[in-house]
């Protein structure tokens, strides 16, 4: 999993019926210093964040389409599964 | 989950068994500010309704296969939606939350 924010949402009419109900947001890729990376997600919110937020990100397929719940076979990977309160890194 | 602009089609009348009826497009994957970013790929079409010019989104790997109605072909990148719109704020690092912008 992957520590992330959020910055943006994205709307599309035609997609997948996996997607459909949930929100797909714009998760930058948080480094371990807190600096927005390079890697983004466009990722399928299941915790009801925003734009903002640190988030928890998992990029797996198997797990994504187990919390989605529907489709055993859907096309999702990348999802939202956490907002993150506090990191704590030692040393 | 990647943004992408298709930037052409591609037709193969020789392909492997599952592929066919399969639309292919290829399309440049975009960055979070619609930037390209890296190089382009053959993409199979999982809306069946993308076309030259739109900004879609795309998903890699295995589950690009899924997102064609025949599960488990060779594919490895799918177009699984079609943009209408984006919104994307700059967002400042850091692990707080940031202010939700207005």
């Amino acid at each position: 999993m992957y520590i992330g924010k959020v910055s943006g949402t994205v709307v599309a009419t035609i997609k997948n019926s996996l997607y459909e109900g949930h929100k797909l947001l714009i998760v930058d890729r948080l480094g371990l210093d807190g600096a927005v990376q390079k890697k983004y997600w466009i990722a399928v919110d299941l915790v009801q964040a925003g734009v903002g937020d640190t988030v928890l990100i998992l990029d797996e397929g198997n797990s994504a389409r187990q919390l989605v719940g529907r489709e055993p076979d859907g096309a999702i990977r990348a999802v939202v599964v956490g907002i993150v309160d506090e990191v704590d890194l030692v040393a | 989950m990647q943004l992408a602009r298709v930037i052409g089609t591609l037709v193969a009348t020789r392909k492997c068994q599952g592929l066919e009826g399969v639309k292919f497009l290829i399309v440049q994957p975009l960055d979070r500010n619609q930037q390209p970013d890296g190089q382009p790929v053959v993409a199979a079409d999982g809306t069946a309704q993308a076309g030259p010019g739109e900004l879609v989104f795309i998903i890699a790997s295995r589950e690009a296969a899924l997102a064609l109605p025949e599960k488990f072909v060779p594919v490895d990148h799918a177009i699984v939606g079609i943009v209408d719109e984006v919104d994307v704020k700059s967002v400042s690092g850091g692990f707080a939350h940031s202010p939700r912008p207005r």
